[in-house]
């Protein structure tokens, strides 16, 4: 893509970017449905979640905490501790949000993985009309998706078995590549799949991730190998 | 039944702060050059680990399983050009016929 496309993407551009994965995030909503509801949660608390966390994995895993009888607070702390993230994204994103401050909330909201990722463009500035494109259509797929769950899950089954599971990496990755333009990024990336992968083992869900966003720190350095150096080493 | 409608809101409330909290205190101020530097390597790192994470995480320990040559053949697909479209279908169909393929 030219920068000068990059500059004119709309919302129509957010929402062909996720379309493909909006089918695998409508999948997710429905086993999130059948979990939630499977775990005791009833119909409507499943639905009203996905309404207001929009945030999968933190979803699953407050509704199997609490399927095998844990604690209210255990289960608030797996969630937190997941969309701990959206702390360091929000504030990535939060220069190029110009509106009001109820547009800024909106596209906050819909800032998850997927729609930040689809409106990067580079040197740290994202696209808000792309965001918003995104952000809708994945947000409608993951609640329509949950309230198929609850309502017609037994029919539907598993979407491991579509190999959905395997559509989120893909994407990140076809995301991830772009980015890739300079040593820096390249060290950055190496970093925060290192340490994510060397933490899994040993923390709960949701840290590796948090800890990851570590590797970004390398921007503290100047340019290496490049002799460029205007910026104070750290 | 009080214990999930706990649960429900506790977290829905902690995570619209969670994401308004930058947006919401920073929003269309520029960052200072420094921590611009920074931020602008939290995409690559981050979306390095979303892979990582979701290819090889499992509870608590990292797993090969059939996410992995999906993975790879979207690494492929990317490798070639292909749409995302085509890289993010792939990446599933791969991944559920080796599961199917391996009962």
């Amino acid at each position: 893509m030219s920068d000068a496309a990059r500059n004119e993407r709309s919302h129509r551009d957010g929402i062909r970017a996720v379309a493909a994965l909006a089918v695998a995030v409508v999948g997710f909503g429905v086993s999130f449905g059948v979990l939630a509801r499977a775990a005791g949660m009833g119909s409507a608390a499943p639905i009203v979640m996905s309404m207001t966390t929009f945030a999968g994995s933190a979803q699953f895993a407050a509704a199997s905490i609490l399927s095998v009888g844990g604690t209210v607070a255990s289960a608030v702390t797996a969630a937190v501790l997941l969309n701990a993230r959206y702390g360091p994204i929000g504030v990535s994103v939060a220069p190029s949000l110009t509106g009001s401050g109820s547009s800024r909330f909106l596209h906050a909201q819909l800032t998850v993985d997927e729609t930040w990722a689809v409106a990067a463009e580079g040197e740290g500035r994202f696209n808000p009309k792309v965001l918003l494109g995104a952000g809708v259509t994945l947000y409608l797929a993951w609640v329509g998706g949950t309230v198929l769950g609850v309502a017609f899950g037994d029919v539907i089954g598993d979407p491991s078995r579509w190999g959905l599971d395997a559509a989120f990496p893909a994407l990140f990755l076809s995301l991830l590549i772009p980015q890739l333009r300079d040593r820096r990024a390249i060290g950055a990336a190496a970093l925060g799949a290192g340490i994510a992968l060397a933490l899994t083992p040993f923390t709960p869900a949701g840290v590796p991730i948090v800890a990851a966003s570590a590797g970004c720190l390398l921007g503290l350095r100047a340019e290496a190998g490049t002799g460029d150096e205007e910026e104070p080493r750290a | 039944m009080s214990q999930t409608w706990a649960v429900v809101s506790l977290v829905g409330v902690i995570t619209i702060a969670i994401k308004g909290f930058g947006p919401m205190l920073l929003g269309g101020k520029p960052l200072p050059p420094r921590i611009t530097a920074v931020v602008t390597l939290l995409a690559p790192a981050l979306l390095a680990a979303l892979v990582a994470v979701n290819t090889l995480g499992g509870d608590r320990e990292l797993v090969i399983d059939a996410r992995l040559p999906g993975v790879l053949a979207a690494g492929v697909a990317i490798w070639l050009r292909a749409p995302v479209l085509i890289v993010v279908i792939g990446a599933a169909l791969v991944t559920a016929g080796v599961r199917a393929a391996a009962g």
